[in-house]
């Protein structure tokens, strides 16, 4: 029983390390309808932003401020040269333009900061709780907790922002209809480089976790492919619904990994591993069948 | 061009208000839709812009409120002044912020926001206090009592009246001198077209707020506005204040369905004929 909790446990705290990632996603699906294929590049090039100026010498504080700016000019930019043409295309039309922006980043960043992979500290070490380790005799990682905690405050935040503001609202009404909200005066101009933004630093917060846990290197832009089942569980709408999608899937792929190989080597023969790898996509796979829009997604609603 | 005027005063200077004066539109640079369309509303007025489907009059709203760039269309000659100051060249924002904003075809209220929110967003442009917010949305409460009975409903989930009402009150919210209103009939049961011509004119009489009314129900449009435009192929083809229009000869028959010699056989009648004259 404690093993089981213990391996629970770490993979919720696991989980919402995706969840981090996803909701770069959800932000910008919320306020453009649009899927942002860079999000994983955006990951990346906060990482590597945070990376390449504490190299020239900077103190950690100063790093991530440069990296939010570096994320909010490049979220500006974004919108300045890229989505300010596209406005009343269709979604597909902005899905391409930031897969194309996707490979621009993933271009860019190391030949302004270099590509060779390398260690991030923030100051949090990966170690076990003592507290915990001695009472319990389980082995929670500092590192995650922090994580978690960083991820809670960040999505409570946000979710409030999107629910009760008059930026939120604004943000959610261009995702529903650009033109009306054209119409009634919502500069998607502003709304879209501020969305970007908060991506931006989403990204960031994201990247400097991700890349202190597992290094800055390349990789760190497949973090957007763990976060797709998250996304698929949670629904692309809902704040709320990337950290249960994380969390689900965190748990879920920790326990698969434990204890379905003796499962299957009893029913099949022979020896599974790496469950972990493909268990998500498969869980994610069973939801399109039973519920598309994910646990908390919003329904498409159709007029008949 | 000739233009067939039914009595219109040239309206004195000083009433200017929103004019739009010879203004041609190009949609993706070949696509001519507005051949040169100059009208007036006079403040506190309705002024209803008739025609049939493709005549012209959803471009001629979206040329005032420069919604028009968003689907690659162009004013490439003309002007459009609103209290003598050219606002052409404005963003919707803008233009908003000077107290003309549109309430489109189709509704387009935000499907997955509650209609409160949906009034709420309306108010983006001011920067008033949470009371004032509250305030605005009991005016719009009060001219719609029916979207405060739904207003935890997501809008998606409202039927088309009450959507119609939304995108009014939406529009309200942002306190606008002038509402340059888009086929509000449009797929609605007669009962509600009443409901909402009448919410109109009280808002036009109570609040003091003019509007440019885009219609293809003239009949309903001729009996709500004070002053009538007929648009057909992108050009004004008859203007005139709207008592008159309505028993026009020519209106009654093109776009009224009523003709004073009685029923007639079809070949006798030579419409094309007598549009001819107007096209040319």
């Amino acid at each position: 029983m404690r093993f089981f909790l213990e391996v629970l446990i770490s993979g919720l705290l696991s989980g919402v390390m995706y969840s981090l990632v996803a909701l770069g996603f959800v932000l910008i699906y919320k306020a453009s309808g649009v899927f942002n294929f860079a999000q994983g590049a955006m990951v990346y090039l906060a990482a590597l932003s945070v990376v390449g100026v504490m190299e020239k010498g900077a103190p950690l504080w100063l790093a991530v401020i440069v990296a939010f700016i570096v994320m909010t000019l490049f979220g500006i930019a974004t919108e300045k040269f890229v989505l300010r043409k596209l406005v009343n295309q269709p979604p597909i039309a902005l899905f391409m333009a930031t897969i194309g922006l996707a490979f621009f980043i993933e271009g860019l960043a190391p030949m302004v900061f270099g590509s060779d992979p390398r260690a991030l500290d923030i100051g949090i070490v990966d170690e076990p709780i003592e507290a915990i380790l001695n009472r319990w005799g389980m082995v929670i990682s500092k590192f995650d907790l922090a994580a978690a905690a960083i991820a809670a405050v960040l999505v409570t935040s946000l979710a409030l922002f999107f629910q009760y503001t008059r930026i939120g609202r604004a943000l959610r009404a261009v995702a529903d209809d650009h033109q009306a909200a054209l119409s009634i005066g919502i500069p998607l101009q502003h709304i879209w480089a501020i969305v970007w933004g908060v991506a931006g630093f989403v990204a960031l917060v994201a990247g400097m976790l991700w890349g202190a846990r597992n290094g800055v290197q390349f990789a760190l832009t497949f973090t957007a492919l763990k976060a797709l089942p998250v996304l698929i569980i949670g629904g692309f709408t809902s704040v709320p619904g990337a950290i249960v999608g994380g969390l689900i899937i965190g748990a879920s792929e920790k326990l698969a990994e434990i204890y379905l190989p003796p499962l299957m080597q009893s029913a099949f023969g022979g020896n599974f591993g790496g469950i972990e790898g493909w268990f998500p996509y498969v869980l994610a796979l069973g939801f399109l069948l039973v519920r598309p829009e994910g646990l908390f997604g919003e329904k498409h609603i159709d007029r008949v | 061009m000739t233009v067939a005027t039914v009595s219109t005063e040239a309206a004195p200077a000083a009433e200017r208000y929103l004019t739009i004066n010879n203004i041609e539109v190009i949609y993706d640079h070949v696509i001519l839709v507005l051949k040169g369309v100059s009208l007036n509303v006079p403040k506190g007025k309705i002024v209803a812009l008739l025609g049939a489907n493709g005549a012209g009059k959803t471009t001629t709203l979206k040329a005032i409120s420069n919604l028009l760039r968003a689907e690659r269309g162009d004013v490439t000659k003309g002007s459009v002044e609103f209290k003598g100051n050219r606002v052409d060249q404005l963003s919707p924002n803008e233009l908003v912020r000077r107290g003309v904003i549109q309430v489109m075809e189709g509704r387009h209220c935000f499907a997955h926001l509650t209609l409160e929110e949906n009034l709420l967003t309306g108010a983006y442009t001011r920067s008033i206090s949470r009371s004032g917010l509250k305030d605005a949305l009991e005016k719009v409460y009060h001219y719609f009592p029916r979207l405060k009975t739904r207003r935890g409903t997501q809008a998606g989930y409202t039927s088309g009246g009450e959507q119609q009402m939304c995108a009014i009150g939406r529009a309200l919210m942002a306190k606008p001198e002038m509402i340059l209103l888009d086929e509000p009939s449009m797929g609605l049961a007669p009962q509600i077209v009443e409901e909402i011509f009448g919410i109109v004119k009280d808002l036009n009489q109570k609040e003091n707020v003019s509007f440019l009314l885009a219609e293809q129900n003239t009949l309903m449009a001729l009996r709500y506005a004070d002053f009538g435009y007929i648009l057909e192929n992108g050009r004004v083809v008859m203007e005139g204040d709207a008592e008159n229009l309505r028993t026009n000869e020519d209106v009654k028959e093109f776009y009224l369905g009523l003709s004073s010699s009685g029923r007639k056989s079809f070949k006798d009648v030579k419409h094309y004929r007598r549009r001819k004259r107007w096209l040319s």
